[in-house]
């Protein structure tokens, strides 16, 4: 399987990568060829956004998107496929589902560590923003864990740094790709 | 770590080489660590480059979060470090010395990436792994660093350090209570029930000598803490 990671130039692609290649798969630069197009989530809004855009990232995501080809957003990659999010004094997202992304406001923020997904188990999380989207499809905590919509598959923790349990993640994103 | 080995000291002098950071960190993520912390605490220009080295090739043996800090003075080291395989950057005396530094690396990484990592005596705070007095109260620092954008705090007792007699809850609890950000409580662990005691005034517990002598212990530590009512995860 060929995945293609959507970088933008910050933030940690090098963990998504090697998650990736234990499970066998081929990295590979083209977006619109690979079986899988993953948009990771570290850094900020803006900055993810300006570096999508840069690379021509957001033009081949919504394309794969038209195309129904799929697609996995992690943290703030779920967040950047949503309409808009209110980081950075508001970004405007690839609208790929519908939905924002909005500040935290209970607990610790940034909300850090492990935290049961639904009956899933135990997966890490390092946000400070939430998804707010009529597509959620797993909760962790009272705040949206996971979302889909066509062939957009969102999670808000990360499963690259979730020990087996989000190696299992990793392949059933994979698998979607085989459907 | 210092030199690219893993050492160890009490109240951080002394410190006894206690192995090699790639086993050990790839050992802890087996045993079910839930994330990996690495310090550098000689951080010199050479040590650096050993530093990222060891990153890179302990982040390919992992699959739980890899925090990473020694020598970090600006948001490009930061980068580097990240593009190495580090989640999370620790900064320290850097810090102290230029609290801009937390700006700015919160800006390029984003705040849950970025770590400050105070050690304490006594309440006060000192730089440069411990060897300088700073003046400052570690709790008034702590919530300068949250102001600034830190994301953790790494809150090290100095006094409790490697003494296995039991966390400085009280001094955890005050800095805890002072940031909404999540604190980390360092130096002092001997036994399940100081983690468990940590885990009631801080949200992680850092552990170190008691686990670098016999690595095999953290799984013994985990069935431990889930007999103390600690939820751990499976």
């Amino acid at each position: 399987m060929r995945v293609a990671i959507c970088g933008y130039g910050a933030g940690n692609v090098r963990s998504v990568e090697i998650a990736f290649r234990r499970l066998g798969a081929e990295i590979v630069e083209d977006v619109h060829g690979a079986d899988l197009a993953v948009l990771p989530g570290v850094g900020s809004a803006r900055a993810a956004m300006a570096g999508l855009r840069a690379r021509g990232h957001d033009v081949a995501l919504r394309e794969r998107f038209a195309a129904e080809r799929p697609i996995l957003g992690i943290c703030l990659g779920l967040q950047l496929a949503l309409e808009e999010t209110e980081e950075d004094g508001g970004v405007p997202g690839l609208g790929l589902l519908p939905g924002r992304a909005v500040r935290l406001q209970e607990g610790r923020v940034p909300r850090m560590g492990w935290a049961e997904v639904g009956e899933r188990g135990a997966f890490y999380f390092a946000h400070s923003y939430t998804a707010v989207t009529p597509c959620a499809t797993a909760w962790s905590e009272g705040v949206v864990a996971e979302a889909r919509a066509g062939s957009f598959l969102g999670c808000q923790f990360h499963p690259e740094k979730s020990g087996t349990l989000g190696a299992r993640y990793l392949e059933e994103a994979s698998s979607l790709s085989r459907v | 770590m210092a030199g690219g080995r893993v050492v160890k000291g009490i109240r951080f002098q002394g410190l006894r080489d206690v192995g090699d950071p790639v086993e050990l960190g790839a050992a802890y993520s087996d045993a079910g660590a839930d994330e990996l912390v690495f310090l550098d605490v000689k951080a010199t220009l050479e040590e650096r480059a050993t530093l990222v080295g060891l990153v890179t090739h302990v982040a390919g043996r992992l699959a739980i979060p890899f925090t990473v800090g020694g020598g970090v003075r600006s948001a490009a080291d930061g980068e580097e470090l990240l593009a190495a395989g580090a989640d999370k950057v620790a900064v320290n005396s850097a810090a102290l010395e230029r609290p801009e530094l937390v700006t700015e690396l919160a800006s390029r990484l984003g705040s849950q990436a970025v770590v400050v990592a105070i050690d304490a005596e006594r309440g006060r705070v000192r730089s440069r792994a411990g060897t300088t007095e700073t003046g400052r109260d570690a709790v008034e620092w702590a919530r300068e660093a949250e102001a600034h954008g830190a994301g953790e705090i790494l809150l090290t007792s100095i006094d409790a350090d490697g003494t296995r007699a039991g966390y400085d809850l009280e001094l955890t609890a005050a800095v805890a209570a002072a940031v909404n950000v999540p604190v980390i409580a360092s130096g002092g662990a001997g036994n399940a029930r100081h983690v468990a005691e940590a885990l009631g005034v801080a949200q992680a517990a850092l552990l170190a000598s008691i686990l670098h002598e016999n690595p095999e212990r953290l799984a013994l530590l985990r069935d431990e803490l889930r007999a103390l009512g600690v939820a751990v995860r499976a």
